[in-house]
């Protein structure tokens, strides 16, 4: 069995609840960092851990905590980003549902090693049942002296809110989420000034996701040796997986990154296997903005490696060959699926999720979701085919965001690795599905 | 359903909630408030954001009424026309597509007799679709106000339409309360 960090005590019945959270060892971490840690001692344990950035990006959190601007005169923000919107991605709405104690605790203590005053949790706004949970949680944990004035009489205070969105995607990209929090429209920012110097109101502030907070008592308490123990290479403790598609047991899983890919897919601890015992087809390993890979591709290297969930294996091979470990949001296609139809929803998709501020984001997901509606309508002509290539090649990297490459990626990928079937829908003219 | 000329005005207990958001933003920063207080607004309006609720809005945050208009069209949930007393919302994107979502608003479709973005004659549903709502394990998957129903078969959703009927569903209401 894997280590539980993140997922650990999640099936115990009233977990939201403070009592039961409290009795199971919760807040003790964040009683251990007051007594025993200094903020600058404990982003030091942040750092040595090597716990990367789960919202996507994979960067390291201690790194990212590192250049928050301590010479500013203003106050400082910790941010959570509970937007979850990245299609196959699932995971932080099952922590903040069940374990919602774990999200505070973890950031408190965030809080606490930057300095922050005022934190917020910023949640999609679909997901206001979760935030109903976290603002009662967040309740228990003032009335038990966690949250507010001098927390256990340590001299450090801090309050805790949580804020809906309402509906955008682009409100996980960070500068667009705290455009959002100050009660704009969810625009990115040009970067830099990166939000460490320039974030929430003007003031140095750090992002970070659900599930990247959520990892930090579990550190505090056990120390970061033990977390940089587990894992491979720099891909360093557990990583929740939503996995999702046709498979037997779609869910929530806790792995130690470095599991083979196939093991995942196929044992009956994680995936349990294709439904149907249909045959496997392809994967998005990381939500739906990562390369898609076919089968072989995504159980071995180009080399012929067995295929790791890490942020190195599965990047393996670049562009060409391999993906990115991403959000974790893991969709799994049989062979009965389309891959021209699976991509068009996720073409539809960032079309009415692009915030319209670049022409090349505005205009080439308008263009590339009306050519593949083309081709799987069986009106597409080849040259259809070279065309989305052409337009997915200049959006990526001409773009304010990265939700312009997010958008290109998809369709660049589904290309490179299955033109035969775009093509047979031009010469059939129809869905061969 | 016509926009009420009248100028609205929330009861004591909303303005008091209201107040209780703003708190939460630092002086001066009251428009933050704004995402939340549409949220209340859209359910104090039958669903929908009238011109002039959002003039309302405007005037409770003490922000200029363009203000909140860019923003209520920027954001997906809000309405900015209106809609009908259970607003049924399908998602469409891949995972849930994998699982078979198109017969889930085929048979939507077919049971309200409207297509998605429409609303029935008799102003009691209205059908959209949407994209992930990030429960994709469990996919197919419905929204209807704060509510998730998720793993759905036309079965369920014949179910679920039954009981909406005879308990008149209204699903805008107050999400804070
Ligand atoms: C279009 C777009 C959408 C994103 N959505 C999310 C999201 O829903 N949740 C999230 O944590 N990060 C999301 N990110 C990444 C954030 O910008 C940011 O990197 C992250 O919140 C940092 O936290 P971490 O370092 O803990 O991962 C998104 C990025 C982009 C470009
Ligand atoms: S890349 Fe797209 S989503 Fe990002 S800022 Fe530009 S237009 Fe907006
Ligand atoms: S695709 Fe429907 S919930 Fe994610």
């Amino acid at each position: 069995m894997a280590t539980k960090i993140l997922l650990n005590n999640i099936e115990v019945p009233g977990l939201a609840n403070f009592q039961v959270y409290r009795e199971l060892g919760g807040y003790t971490a964040l009683e251990k960092a007051l007594k025993t840690l200094t903020p600058d001692e404990l982003t030091d344990e942040v750092k040595k851990s090597g716990v990367r950035g789960r919202g996507g990006a994979g960067f390291p959190t201690g790194m990212k905590w590192g250049f928050i601007d301590k010479q500013s005169e203003k106050p400082r923000y910790l941010v959570c980003n509970f937007d979850e919107s990245e299609p196959g991605t699932f995971k932080d709405h099952h922590l903040g549902e069940f374990n919602p104690h774990l999200l505070i605790e973890g950031m408190i203590l965030g809080s606490y090693a930057l300095g922050v005053k005022d934190a917020y949790i910023y949640i999609r706004g679909e997901l206001f049942y979760v935030m109903k949970i976290l603002d009662k949680a967040i309740q228990e944990a003032y009335a038990n002296g966690f949250l507010g004035d001098n927390i256990l009489g340590s001299g450090y205070s801090l309050n805790l809110y949580c804020h809906p969105g309402a509906g955008a995607y682009i409100c996980g990209e960070e500068t667009a989420l705290l455009e959002s929090l100050e009660g704009k429209r969810g625009n990115p920012r040009i970067k830099p000034p990166f939000p460490a110097i320039v974030g929430l109101y003007g003031c140095p502030t750090v992002v970070n996701n659900v599930e990247t907070i959520a990892a930090l008592p579990w550190i505090v308490n056990n120390g970061s040796e033990a977390y940089a123990a587990i894992g491979i290479g720099n891909s360093k403790g557990t990583k929740l997986i939503s996995a999702c598609g046709h498979i037997n047991k779609p869910g929530i899983y806790e792995i130690e990154l470095g599991l083979p890919v196939e093991e995942f897919i196929y044992s009956d601890e994680y995936c349990g296997g294709i439904i149907n015992g249909n045959k496997l087809k392809a994967v998005v390993a990381g939500g739906s903005s990562v390369p898609i890979l076919p089968a072989e591709l995504i159980l071995k290297t180009a080399a012929g490696e067995p295929r790791l969930m890490s942020y190195e294996s599965l990047a393996d091979g670049g562009f060409k060959t391999g993906t990115m470990l991403g959000s974790g949001g893991f969709i799994v296609m049989d062979h009965t699926t389309c891959i021209v139809k699976n991509l068009l929803t996720f073409a539809r998709f960032y079309r009415h999720e692009s915030c319209g501020q670049c022409s090349p984001c505005r205009e080439g997901t308008s263009w590339m979701e009306k050519i593949l509606m083309r081709i799987e309508g069986g009106q597409g002509t080849m040259k259809d085919i070279d065309l989305l290539v052409n337009i997915a090649k200049h959006v990526e990297g001409n773009t304010i965001c990265p939700l312009g490459d997010a958008a290109a990626w998809p369709v660049a990928s589904a290309i490179l690795h299955f033109r035969e079937e775009f093509e047979e829908h031009v010469k059939l003219q129809k869905c061969p599905f | 359903m016509q926009e009420n000329s009248k100028v609205p005005e929330f009861n004591s207990e909303t303005l008091d909630l209201i107040a209780q958001i703003i708190k939460r933003y630092p002086e001066g920063r009251q428009k933050s408030a704004l995402l939340p207080v549409l949220h209340i607004a859209q359910a104090e309006n039958q669903g929908w954001l009238s011109p002039g609720m959002m003039d309302y809005v405007a005037s409770l945050l003490q922000i200029e009424p363009i203000e909140v208009y860019e923003v209520a069209s920027f954001y997906s949930m809000y309405n900015l026309k209106p809609v009908g007393k259970c607003v049924i919302e399908v998602c469409q994107t891949g995972p849930c597509w994998l699982k078979g979502a198109e017969n889930i608003v085929a048979h939507f479709e077919s049971r309200l007799g409207i297509k998605p973005g429409e609303t029935t004659a008799d102003g009691k549903f209205t059908l959209k679709t949407v994209e992930c709502l990030a429960a994709c394990g469990t996919a197919p998957v419905i929204q209807v106000g704060t509510e998730y129903h998720e793993s759905l078969t036309t079965e369920k959703v014949d179910q679920l339409l039954d009981q909406w009927k005879a308990e008149n569903k209204i699903s805008h209401k107050n999400p804070y309360l």
